[in-house]
């Protein structure tokens, strides 16, 4: 075994095993921490595809996180009201809300993947902001779900045979949807079109030249990574129980590639690494002070400028090329 | 006689006030090596990528397997079969010499949006892009990173991702170019061979190495075809010989 | 709707715009030199405002802050440049994005400590209050228009000084090539820091002008820097030219699509509906307007190099 699994397995045995430790000896609240770090690591395992296989920097990916949690804010107010949404009696279920969440995030995705990908470099990593910077805007200034002022949820949507009013339930689903998630990266990153993908990033016209057309290949990356991104955008809303329009902002899309480089560019648990250092420097640097974003921001400069292969080219050593 | 694989006839590229190409007529038939020589900036490697599909073309067409191409993108020609060496090689830097290949052997299936099966076990990729590699005598490199191959192994390296395409016609650009004598005459043997494979457009300013291997030469001069022919004649023209050759040769 | 109206929310659309001139020439250059994306010139824009109303409530001078803000500025400039930035030329787009991601939550952090989380005020200095009266018989504040001629004369000064002085030579060569810089024996380390300390100096310039406009407090620069960023790739990244015709579009079409459109919308759909819908996509139509410059030219309208 590789010591990239070897550090991958310990690393996803703590956040399944920690939290109901320190439940047990008293620590519930490590309970809602454990969740925010498994629903991060969810949000950038997807960022990951686009931005760790293909090479495409977006700066934007907040839209789509956003969009999953109106997807979830709205289904839990309708179904509070009792009123349909565009005519069905939708109920408030997390899977039915990851599926609307994903479809919107899509959409968004292809229509602004058809654009934006025709740019490259610098223009891409702008044109992808200016469109989350687009539906920022628009939930602030929409009256409908809140506004400024965002949505909040009274009730959870519901998961079969869960309480997701309980922390550790909630956890859990959160924790199987990272599963499934890093399986999918996982099983992506290895084949036909991730190799695709991955060469495209290295050498777009060598792709050309064996008869491949990078676009497509890009925008289905695009698309998927937008997608999964949305499913975390849904958790966090059900676990904040609350949406509003700042998980549409352009500083969650930092956060987002914060987490990814934190972690480790394209590597498969490298997301759940960044997000477990960035949860526990927010804590762990909030209580000891109030001016803890000026110590992350050090931190962070730090490890640009003097650790590139982020924490698990630290643990785990270089990334494998072949 | 046989029927042309490529045949190109009138094309022009404008760049501004410059015409790179200046209707160029040129054919590669079944079976040959056919040689484009002439100084730098004659157009040699503007022509390459119209053929290729990299520059549109003004005015003209490039007619490939009795099909008209010329309004195909770069990825449409290759599926098709050109297969291309670049000037300077372009291969896939991260990936070993196999999984580069592979690439190749995936495009030719059509099987790029495949996404959950791994490749890393997969025979009908790895054998076929195996066979390639030992064909250009990669076979104990294969796990190499490209990156990390010598210049003449990336050269040969482009020839097999190339043949891995099923390639119906060969365009090299420079493939000799910074090899020393030893690789240049691997690199000539290997190129003889190839010609039964598929023909080939050659590219090169190796004058020995023309010689030896191309059936047919044309010689580019400001854009335009001076001079074409059998390789024997082309040697002992006058005009090609003071424009270009410079007498002595 | 009348004309003056019109013509008092163009001149309004004008002066954002040319408040936008400023920060997006300091990232153009900075970019087109050093190829270097920098989110931290909001920050930048920040420490001017600051700087300026710290300064003009010390000295009660308006004036005094003016200068101190761009000292104060083109200083921080230089010295984050030769403390962090010049590590990351060369490095991919993403360790900048990353690393000047960082830098804004140094800088706005820092400037809670030093300044605290209260809005600061500024006045507009005695001399530019009160209004002028423009043909058409509108009123329209003094202080606005001298803010537009201050970023027109800029413009102007950075067209003189990219065109005629040797620095202007060094920085043109520098955006050409390189490479071909180092070849000519000018110093690049110091035209680089040069080149930042001046983009960060018209970013505090920006700021501190508007600072009398607006409460000036952390967190000021980053919406300002979004749209200088929709500025630049509207302009064509790496053009100063682009620069200010992607600073007036975008000034004047987020200020009049702001009042045009709502009222536009009344009409169709009643006022009602129409303040909240109006705003919505007022609000959304310059990033619709960079979608559209893009997708019909992908370098943005001044490709720098041509």
């Amino acid at each position: 075994m590789t010591r990239e699994n070897v550090v991958s397995i310990v690393l996803l045995c703590g956040l399944l095993i920690l939290p109901f430790v320190a439940q047990a000896a008293g620590y519930p609240f490590y309970m809602t921490l454990a969740t925010r770090m498994a629903i991060l690591a969810v949000a950038a395992v997807g960022l990951n595809i686009a931005l760790g296989l293909g090479g495409l920097v977006s700066f934007g990916h907040a839209a789509f996180f956003g969009i999953g949690g109106y997807a979830a804010g709205v289904i839990a107010s309708h179904a509070m009201n009792g009123e349909h949404l565009l005519g069905f009696a939708v109920p408030a279920s997390m899977p039915v809300a990851w599926l609307i969440g994903m479809l919107a995030a899509g959409l968004v995705a292809i229509v602004t993947g058809l654009i934006s990908l025709r740019t490259s470099g610098v223009y891409f990593i702008m044109i992808t902001l200016a469109f989350a910077q687009m539906i920022y805007y628009f939930a602030i200034s929409w009256p409908a779900y809140g506004g400024e002022d965002g949505l909040s949820i009274a009730m959870r949507n519901s998961f079969p045979g869960a309480n997701t009013a309980r922390p550790s339930d909630l956890f859990l689903v959160s924790f199987a949807i990272l599963l499934v998630v890093l399986l999918f990266f996982w099983r992506l990153r290895d084949s036909r079109f991730g190799a695709a993908l991955q060469a495209a990033r290295q050498n777009e016209g060598r792709v050309a030249a064996v008869g491949i057309e990078p676009f497509p290949i890009r925008l289905v990356a695009f698309v998927l990574s937008a997608m999964i991104t949305a499913v975390a955008g849904a958790m966090y809303a059900e676990l904040n129980r609350f949406v509003s329009p700042s998980m549409l902002s352009w500083t969650m899309s930092g956060e987002l590639i914060v987490l990814i480089i934190l972690g480790g560019v394209g590597r498969v648990v490298g997301p759940v690494a960044g997000a477990f250092v960035f949860v526990v420097l927010e804590y762990w640097l909030g209580g000891l002070t109030e001016r803890w974003q000026f110590f992350l921001g050090l931190m962070l400069l730090a490890i640009v400028l003097f650790s590139p292969g982020g924490l698990m080219g630290l643990l785990a050593g270089k990334a494998r090329h072949d | 006689m046989t029927e042309a694989v490529l045949e190109i006839a009138g094309l022009c590229k404008r760049f501004g006030a410059l015409l790179a190409t200046d209707n160029v007529n040129l054919e590669l038939r079944a079976g040959e090596i056919h040689a484009l020589i002439g100084p730098n900036g004659a157009g040699k490697t503007t022509l390459m990528q119209q053929i290729s599909g990299v520059l549109s073309t003004d005015s003209g067409s490039i007619r490939f397997l009795g099909r008209d191409v010329s309004n195909l993108g770069v990825a449409a020609r290759a599926r098709l079969g050109l297969g291309r060496t670049f000037q300077i090689s372009s291969v896939i830097p991260e990936f070993s010499a196999l999984r580069n290949v592979m690439l190749a052997v995936q495009s030719r299936q059509g099987t790029s949006m495949r996404f959950f099966s791994s490749t890393r076990s997969d025979r009908s990729l790895i054998e076929p892009a195996m066979e390639n590699l030992v064909r250009v005598g990669l076979a104990d490199r294969a796990a190499t990173a490209a990156a990390e191959m010598s210049h003449g192994e990336r050269r040969r390296l482009e020839i097999a991702i190339a043949l891995a395409l099923d390639a119906k016609a060969f365009l090299l650009d420079e493939p000799m170019a910074g090899l020393g004598p030893e690789g240049t005459k691997a690199l000539t043997n290997l190129l003889s061979e190839l010609r039964n494979v598929a023909p080939i457009l050659l590219v090169e300013h190796d004058m020995d190495a023309v010689f030896s291997l191309a059936d047919c030469v044309s010689v580019l001069m400001s854009g335009r075809v001076i001079a074409s022919g059998p390789a024997d004649e082309i040697r002992k023209d006058a005009t090609v010989r003071t424009a270009y050759l410079g007498g002595g040769a | 709707m009348s004309t003056s109206l019109v013509l008092e929310q163009l001149l309004n659309g004008v002066q954002f715009g040319v408040m936008l001139f400023l920060m997006a020439a300091g990232l153009t250059l900075i970019f087109g030199v050093m190829g270097l994306i920098n989110l931290a010139h909001g920050s930048l824009y920040m420490i001017g405002a600051l700087v300026c109303a710290t300064v003009a409530a010390w000295t009660g001078s308006f004036w005094l802050g003016l200068a101190a803000s761009l000292v104060g500025t083109a200083a921080a400039g230089a010295l984050i440049e030769v403390a962090v930035i010049r590590r990351l030329y060369g490095r991919d787009h993403l360790d900048q994005v990353l690393a000047t991601f960082a830098l804004i939550l140094i800088l706005s952090e820092g400037a809670r400590w030093l300044f605290g989380s209260f809005a600061l005020y500024l006045d507009i200095p005695p001399v530019l209050s009160g209004s002028v009266e423009l043909p058409g018989g509108v009123h329209y504040p003094l202080y606005r228009l001298a803010i537009i001629a201050a970023g027109l004369l800029v413009a102007v000064g950075l067209y003189l000084l990219i065109s005629r002085t040797r620095l202007g030579m060094r920085i043109r060569a520098g955006e050409s090539d390189r490479e071909m810089i180092g070849a000519l024996g000018v110093d690049i380390q110091m035209l680089y820091t040069i080149v930042f300390a001046l983009g960060a100096a018209l970013a505090g310039m920006a700021g501190a002008m508007v600072g009398a406009l607006q409460s000036v407090q952390v967190g000021m620069g980053e919406p300002v820097l979004i749209l200088a960023f929709v500025v630049i790739v509207i302009g064509g990244i790496g053009s100063v030219r682009g620069a200010l015709v992607g600073a007036l579009l975008v000034g004047i079409i987020d200020t009049m699509g702001r009042i045009l459109l709502p009222q536009m919308l009344a009409a169709v759909i009643g006022p009602a509906k129409a303040a909240g819908i109006g705003a919505a996509i007022a609000s959304m139509s310059i990033y619709v307007v960079m979608a559209l410059v893009l997708a019909l030219k992908p370098k943005g309208l001044f490709p720098a190099g041509t």
